[in-house]
């Protein structure tokens, strides 16, 4: 009995960048379905009462949301290739740390650089800036996260390099002067063809963001 | 796992985020050291080697090696001490239950919190929110037992210790939880028959003294 898999997403959100990776990492099959976030399907508002937001995974009729927990439930499922999470109960609490600490930082700082102006933007810029160092720090001299392959922090954190071009134009600087390890790490998963193929182009998101700042009024 | 076993949390006693992890580890029946933390005031050298980067407690020292965010706590005290599961077996209801306590992670502090530091109208909404949150619990829970069915578990395990700030948030918001969510209260009085929840948790008194005491010192009074 075949699978049905449905991903409800929209493609700029780096929270479904998240799990197209961890699906493709598998080899599942999966149904992308684009969701007008200003008019939600009945499906996802049905798959999603309590946050109504995308990713939701929907797996052979059952949602599964937020995305760190989806990327979770996919490394369980499909557990025949390609493991996200160590199976060590130290080094998972580990990443799972790590991931967290992407949720809480990165989305949030970044936001603020594209949206912000003046003092606020600076220090959003800081602190994009010391959370992308403290993540250089916890790589170390490791090729991914997850040692040898892509593991369930490299997953969480690169769909954001997608919008770099974004915060570099934005909030005038250039990351890889900053924290050039970051990106050394960051292009390395790009040439990872689950990764490559799950995520779009920086040109793409950065005219997302053009779009947007037009719309909400940002100069 | 082996008696050589050393395991500390560093806690603060009000906190129903440390009061997770002891919980958990009662269940297990781990021997374990709580120390205290004066998180108002100075945090020890011992804690702020350990969390460098939240600088928050609790933290678990599992022969010494630090464990963060109780969440997570909770999840590898289940993954070590393996016997008496916590967490379900299958993918989907495992899915499910960290989603339930990612979102009382989200929403349950932060809104109890919008009832105790504010007044007036800010207030208002801050109960409006909570008791929203409550409905949401309450749905989940339905008819079972407990959140994972008849066994107590992780999301009661999480959700539980939210319960010794109630008193504050219904006296402060002037209404009570069993008029919302009856089905709520009576799971609390049901947790709160287990060893390890009586234990643990603080006195709901104590709570609300000291949540009266914050707010003094914060101006709120």
């Amino acid at each position: 009995m075949a699978d049905q898999v449905i991903l409800l997403d929209f493609w700029p959100s780096p929270f479904g960048m998240r799990l197209r990776i961890a699906l493709a990492e598998k080899g599942i099959e999966f149904e992308y379905r684009e969701e007008d976030l200003r008019n939600k399907s009945p499906l996802l508002l049905q798959m999603n009462p309590i946050h109504k937001k995308i990713p939701v995974l929907v797996h052979n009729g059952k949602p599964i949301c937020e995305s760190l927990i989806a990327v979770q439930y996919i490394d369980e499922v499909w557990n025949h290739k390609s493991p996200l999470l160590p199976s060590d109960p130290y080094q998972r609490s580990q990443a799972r740390f790590w991931a967290d600490y992407v949720d809480k930082k990165i989305y949030d700082a970044g936001r603020n650089i594209w949206t912000k102006k003046g003092e606020e933007q600076e220090a959003a810029k800081k602190e994009f800036i010391d959370a992308l160092k403290l993540l250089e720090q916890e790589l170390g001299d490791k090729t991914y996260f997850g040692g040898d392959k892509l593991g369930f922090v490299d997953v969480a954190l690169i769909p954001f390099y997608t919008w770099f071009k974004g915060y570099e134009t934005f909030g005038n600087f250039i990351v890889e002067k900053e924290c050039p390890k970051f990106i050394a790490w960051a292009k390395r998963c790009m040439q990872i063809e689950s990764v490559s193929k799950s995520l779009p182009d920086q040109e793409k998101v950065y005219e997302f963001i053009v779009d947007i700042r037009k719309k909400i009024g940002i100069e | 796992m082996s008696k050589g076993d050393k395991v500390v949390v560093l806690d603060f006693w009000a906190s129903p985020f440390c009061a997770r992890v002891k919980i958990a580890l009662e269940e297990k029946g781990v021997d374990h050291v709580d120390n205290e933390e004066d998180i108002f005031g100075k945090k020890s050298e011992l804690l702020l080697k350990s969390n460098p980067i939240h600088q928050k407690v609790p933290v678990l020292l599992h022969n010494d090696k630090p464990v963060l965010e109780s969440s997570i706590i909770v999840s590898y005290i289940d993954h070590v001490w393996s016997s008496n599961s916590l967490l379900p077996d299958n993918a989907y209801d495992l899915a499910k239950a960290t989603f339930w306590a990612d979102f009382i992670d989200k929403k349950v502090f932060e809104t109890g919190r919008s009832i105790w530091a504010s007044n007036g109208e800010e207030r208002e909404v801050g109960t409006r929110d909570f008791i929203e949150v409550l409905k949401h619990l309450e749905e989940a829970l339905g008819e079972k037992k407990y959140f994972g069915g008849d066994a107590f578990g992780y999301v009661d395990i999480i959700a539980i210790p939210h319960s010794a700030w109630f008193l504050a948030y219904e006296t402060l918001g002037g209404f009570k939880i069993e008029d919302h969510s009856p089905k709520i209260s009576a799971w609390i009085k049901r947790c709160l028959q287990r060893d390890s929840v009586k234990n643990v948790l603080p006195d709901p008194e104590k709570v609300y003294q000291f949540v009266l005491h914050f707010r003094k010192m914060s101006g709120l009074e």
